[in-house]
């Protein structure tokens, strides 16, 4: 015992050694979460449209000043023949052109009923869609606003909404659980599958393996620091989340920490397993980076939600580990919801962890080719 | 000019010589390609409904019929009990309830405006206001077919009334496959080519085999092109397949010009390889190296605009992103590809990137010493 403590003491050293990386450990978080939470944002405020304009008279000019002063969109130009529509959608200068037609102020005096166009930028599906719902919106208002006896609303049924969980829709509520869930996998698996890789590629494991220390010991003394450093990066996201954008853990936080723990380990022993199938440091940083982070990012479900993904998704990404710990997440921080409700999540990261664990038991050499 | 071909050589040599990377480099990017472009879409399918419908009166039966006839819900669950449905809720079986009051059909027409009460799992808050919305849209076909119905001569109706109707260019089905397809493509190229540049560069520190080049004759730009060209060429091989890809399993157009395409992204990888040297030069051992790569990307990509949009970034974040090669390669593959965007479309942009793949190509080289 005496002499393992004395190896996860050597282990510290070295990790605290390296102080550049020390610091990176604790800044990508950091940083992650202050980007996400300051920077990037999936709603879209402000879309640039142009306006072509071929009637000219006092509604057009009306709408397109409610357009513009409504908040949502900004008038970069305008236009005066059909033929600039795409050269100024192909330049990027406007996402979306609103077009008033020749007739569009004689129909309206004459017919009562008179159309825009809108051509939107469909290479951008989101923006596209942004603008003509609020688009419709705009003019369902302006429309209204002939009807000043509201007699219309007899018949409108309305609907009242409470948004649960979330009630100022804050972005925050998805992004804190998903960047806990990718940034731990990340490192945690990156770290162990390095400093294992490292000692075979340098041929400091035969050192280790011919010591007294048992290969268990080796494995579990290097993976003691990073577990312990992960844990400490849990508290920091937490604290941060807390105090920079108020959103506190509503549940059980020993619940959450025990959990945290649980996802730790199971990335710990991915990276351990990583490192048993390379033989090198670069494969390792292959392997855990380009193999995990965008899959982690796109398919965990913390930007793009799962249900919206074709149907094989479901499958494909029940194989994810971040899946679940966001669920996990969610549940506990969010919804304050305890154990009973993810227990089935817990009892899958745990098989994980005994199968990478397993796996990784199996493969390790304690002789090296 | 000699000595950088030999140079060169000799790094494709040791890049293929480790049998796992030589393949991982383009099964990775293709295999992720496949799984990813499907499943990034900000589309909403198949919400989960929960009912209570409390009136059971004709109308309220139409108004549940008509959400369930539209594509966006499906109606799993009806219940009479407001415990239950929130139980769903918190147990995310379903991730609307939508409560229809007793009386509604009653009510309706009559004075006051009937309420239903819909609560939403709004976790997600973009997924909760679109729902919302479509929500929204239902119940106003819903308002429009009643009001026909009792035929009532609307106001409204007698009224001026503007229609919109939208068109969607180069892209006329809303494809996110389109609009995503671009934009990882240039990650995983990214992804590829800055972190074996960069292993490869301290590698060769760590394991002290920089000694024997630095006593040879070669030059500092020598080196620092040699270490640069085969991670360019490998990585401009990956965006032709995955491009090849796009074209052939996701259908994406290809509007624009493929050559100017392939300079543009040429000119990014340089920028990107010569920050990737530039930070090896300042690392000395993979971990570290590893880790500030890793810093780096992970801001590049989720400032890059490809999952949410650059407009909405505050200010000081759009000034960072001026540096940030990845928004201008992202902006233009887009434009290029789907919208057949032109040289004078995008060269504003195609000035910055070169004016950030000379700086820091430039910072790589400057900062290499053959001295330790």
């Amino acid at each position: 015992m005496k002499r393992f403590i004395g190896f996860v003491k050597k282990e510290f050293l070295h990790i605290f050694r390296d102080f550049r990386t020390l610091i990176i450990l604790f800044g990508i978080p950091t940083a992650q979460i202050l980007i996400f939470g300051f920077v990037v944002s999936t709603e879209i405020k402000e879309a640039d449209i142009a306006f072509l304009d071929l009637s000219k008279d006092e509604v057009t000019q009306k709408i397109s000043e409610k357009f513009c002063s409504s908040g949502f969109f900004r008038r970069t130009d305008n236009l005066y023949s059909y033929n600039d529509i795409d050269e100024v959608l192909k330049s990027g200068k406007a996402k979306a052109v609103v077009i008033f037609g020749e007739n569009f102020g004689r129909d309206l005096t004459s017919n009562g009923k008179a159309s825009i166009s809108i051509v939107a930028d469909g290479s951008e599906p989101n923006t596209a869609t942004f603008i003509t719902n609020y688009a419709s919106a705009i003019i369902n208002d302006f429309n209204r606003e002939f009807v000043p006896d509201g007699s219309t609303d007899k018949f409108l049924v309305q609907s009242e909404v409470s948004m649960f969980y979330n009630p100022e829709l804050k972005g925050h509520f998805m992004f804190v659980p998903g960047v806990i869930a990718y940034i731990l996998i990340l490192i945690c698996a990156l770290m162990t599958s390095i400093t294992i890789t490292r000692e075979k590629e340098f041929g400091t494991m035969e050192v280790l393996l011919v010591s007294p220390l048992k290969p268990i010991q080796i494995i579990v003394g290097k993976v003691v620091p990073y577990f312990i450093l992960s844990f400490v990066n849990v508290i920091v996201i937490l604290l941060l989340s807390r105090l920079v954008f108020d959103l506190p853990v509503k549940g059980s936080l020993l619940l959450l920490l025990a959990e945290s723990m649980l996802y730790i380990l199971m990335s710990l022993s991915l990276g351990l397993f990583i490192s048993t199938v390379s033989k090198t440091m670069q494969q390792a940083i292959f392997i855990s980076l380009v193999g995990l982070l965008l899959p982690t990012i796109v398919l965990s479900g913390f930007i793009f939600p799962i249900e919206n993904m074709p149907k094989i998704y479901n499958i494909v990404t029940l194989i994810l580990p971040p899946r679940y710990f966001i669920v996990i997440i969610k549940n506990i921080m969010i919804k304050g919801t305890g154990f009973l409700y993810i227990w089935k999540e817990t009892l899958i990261l745990i098989v994980m962890t005994a199968i990478f664990i397993g796996l990784s038991v199996k493969k390790f050499k304690i002789r090296l080719e | 000019m000699r000595t950088i071909l030999y140079f060169i050589r000799k790094e494709f040599i040791q890049i293929f010589r480790d049998k796992f990377i030589s393949k991982a480099i383009f099964a990775v990017p293709l295999i992720q390609l496949l799984i990813l472009v499907p499943a990034v879409t900000f589309e909403i399918k198949n919400v989960n409904l929960c009912v209570i419908d409390r009136d059971m009166s004709a109308d309220s039966r139409k108004l549940v019929s008509q959400l369930q006839a539209s594509t966006f819900f499906k109606i799993k669950y009806s219940t009479f009990s407001e415990k239950e449905a929130n139980a769903l809720l918190q147990e995310d079986r379903c991730d609307m309830v939508l409560q229809i009051p007793l009386n509604f059909g009653e009510n309706l027409g009559v004075g006051e405006p009937s309420k239903v009460m819909v609560s939403i799992n709004a976790i997600n808050a973009t997924t909760a206001q679109l729902s919302l919305a479509y929500l929204n849209g239902v119940i106003q076909n819903f308002n429009m077919n009643i009001a026909s119905q009792h035929a009532v001569p609307l106001v409204s109706f007698s009224k001026p009334q503007i229609s919109i109707t939208s068109r969607h260019w180069y892209n006329e089905m809303l494809n996110y496959s389109y609009f995503m397809l671009p934009g990882i493509l240039a990650i995983l190229v990214t992804v590829i080519g800055f972190l074996l540049a960069g292993i490869n560069f301290v590698k060769e520190k760590e394991s002290g085999t920089i000694e024997q080049i630095n006593v040879t004759p070669i030059k500092k730009h020598q080196f620092i092109i040699a270490k640069m060209f085969p991670f360019l060429i490998i990585s401009l091989f990956d965006l032709a397949l995955g491009l090849l890809i796009g074209r052939i399993v996701f259908g994406v157009p290809f509007q624009g010009s493929i050559g100017l395409l392939f300079f543009c992204s040429a000119i990014f990888l340089i920028a990107v390889l010569g920050l990737a040297l530039f930070i090896s030069t300042y690392s000395s051992t993979q971990q570290q190296f590893m880790f500030v790569a890793f810093f780096f990307m992970v801001v590049f990509i989720l400032m890059s605009g490809i999952f949410t949009p650059l407009e909405s970034m505050p200010q000081w974040a759009q000034k960072i992103n001026l540096v940030n090669p990845m928004v201008y390669l992202i902006r233009i593959n887009r434009m290029v590809m789907l919208k057949g965007s032109s040289f004078h479309n995008i060269s504003s942009d195609l000035y910055a990137l070169a004016a950030i793949a000379t700086s820091f190509t430039f910072f790589a080289v400057k900062w290499y010493r053959k001295t330790s």
